[in-house]
């Protein structure tokens, strides 16, 4: 039923533009044996007129409307250049301060280092003093101790004669009733130490 | 019913007489008048507050400018930068009258021949005056075609004439029957809408409507389209004059 309804609007409307066409082909030719645009009794005025509008719109258009968009424009392109400009001299600032930051750093620990060393050579050359100056009296300590050696060695040695002599005469007493005396047991004892020696 | 060429007619609006030659203010200065106004207030009042972070009107007409200036730039060089401001009017004019015709009722001073060849003449004129002040006489060795034997050149000289008068009426026709025939197939549909209508209780006027709807999106792309053409066309031939082959 639709389809059918459809097929007939259709047909009704072809039917409806072979109707008008003629109709539309009689007016166009009753509207004009020519085109409008081949009246050449319109032609001077609308040249006339298109010279009057183009001058007129170029003079508005090279005057004033161009040179203010260029003006934008350009302001506009300035601006950008000039802040890009104004950031890598930024950028620069930065990066010097970086630099002198670094060196400063560097320096720091250059000057920590070196105090370092300093210290530590001073504390070296102060340990070496002490330790020389331990050793010197370590040294005459001993040597002061060797003198003292030598000088109770030596009475002692002669004390050791007195005590060999006695014990000679009293030896000499008991074991062979001889009296012996005092300078020739002094001199028995001598004779035996050198020959000792 | 009224024919689909009466859009095209001029009418005196103002009749002026100078000299035995009708100068008369007709439908077509009007639209010209409503064109140069339309266009100058667009592109000069949306400039006028130079911001440096542009609205969107300002955009508008920068967009406008760089799309000029780029073809320019591309197709002429800056040799072409003291044509700029006339390239630019002639698009704008162009343009304006294009689009300003579709509006329904509206006169399309694109669409007559004597307007659009007149626009191309005024081009033809500038472009062979820059060759000449550029060149000199050296100018017309450009109707000399390089690498043809000698004995080609008594038919290549006069073709190379005949071309080179030629491109002032192709320019022209281009636009004026672009504009023309865009128009009359418009207004062809538009006179199916009411008798096709009447004949099928309102519903086959459906498809005449939705075929001007169609068309009238594509008018726009053509009215855009013939302004660009005519504008680079512009463009070439100032390049040739320019730079001789």
């Amino acid at each position: 039923m639709m389809v059918a309804q459809a097929r007939s609007v259709v047909l009704a409307g072809i039917a409806a533009v072979a109707a008008v066409m003629p109709s539309l082909a009689l007016a166009a030719a009753e509207g004009g044996d020519t085109l409008p645009q081949f009246d050449s009794s319109t032609f001077a005025t609308q040249l006339f007129w298109l010279t009057v509008s183009l001058v007129v719109f170029f003079i508005i258009m090279r005057n004033n409307a161009l040179p203010k968009i260029e003006e934008a424009l350009e302001t506009r392109s300035r601006k950008i250049d000039d802040d890009l400009d104004k950031a890598s001299g930024h950028r620069e600032e930065a990066e010097a301060a970086m630099a002198a930051y670094e060196k400063a750093l560097a320096d720091a620990a250059e000057q920590a280092k070196a105090i370092h060393r300093e210290v530590a050579e001073g504390i070296a050359e102060s340990a070496t003093a002490r330790r020389t100056a331990l050793a010197a009296k370590l040294a005459e300590d001993t040597k002061a101790a060797e003198a003292r050696i030598i000088a109770a060695k030596e009475p002692a040695l002669a004390n050791l004669q007195d005590v060999a002599i006695e014990v000679v005469q009293e030896v000499a007493a008991k074991l062979a009733g001889l009296k012996v005396s005092g300078a020739d047991a002094k001199a028995a004892v001598a004779a035996s130490l050198k020959e000792k020696a | 019913m009224a024919s689909p060429i009466e859009q095209f007619e001029i009418h005196t609006i103002i009749p002026i007489h100078i000299g035995g030659v009708d100068l008369s203010y007709t439908n077509s200065a009007f639209w010209m008048t409503i064109s140069v106004a339309v266009a100058s207030v667009f592109l000069a009042l949306g400039a006028r507050r130079r911001a440096l972070v542009p609205g969107r009107w300002q955009v508008m007409t920068e967009m406008a400018y760089e799309f000029i200036a780029n073809m320019v730039r591309v197709n002429v060089g800056d040799a072409g930068r003291r044509l700029f401001p006339y390239i630019f009017t002639l698009f704008m004019f162009i343009l304006f009258g294009n689009l300003l015709g579709l509006i329904p009722g509206a006169f399309t001073y694109t669409s007559h021949i004597i307007v659009t060849l007149g626009l191309a003449l005024t081009v033809f004129v500038a472009v062979t005056i820059v060759g000449i002040v550029k060149h000199g006489l050296h100018f017309f060795s450009f109707f000399v075609p390089s690498g043809v034997p000698a004995l080609m050149m008594p038919l290549m000289i006069p073709i190379e004439i005949i071309s080179y008068l030629s491109r002032p009426v192709s320019l022209s026709i281009r636009l004026f029957a672009n504009m023309m025939a865009g128009h009359t197939m418009m207004k062809v549909f538009a006179g199916f809408v009411v008798p096709l209508g009447a004949a099928t209780f309102g519903i086959g006027g459906l498809a005449p409507i939705a075929m001007d709807v169609a068309l009238t999106g594509f008018e726009l792309l053509v009215a855009f389209l013939q302004a660009y053409v005519f504008t680079v066309l512009t463009c070439l031939y100032l390049n040739d004059a320019l730079h001789l082959h």
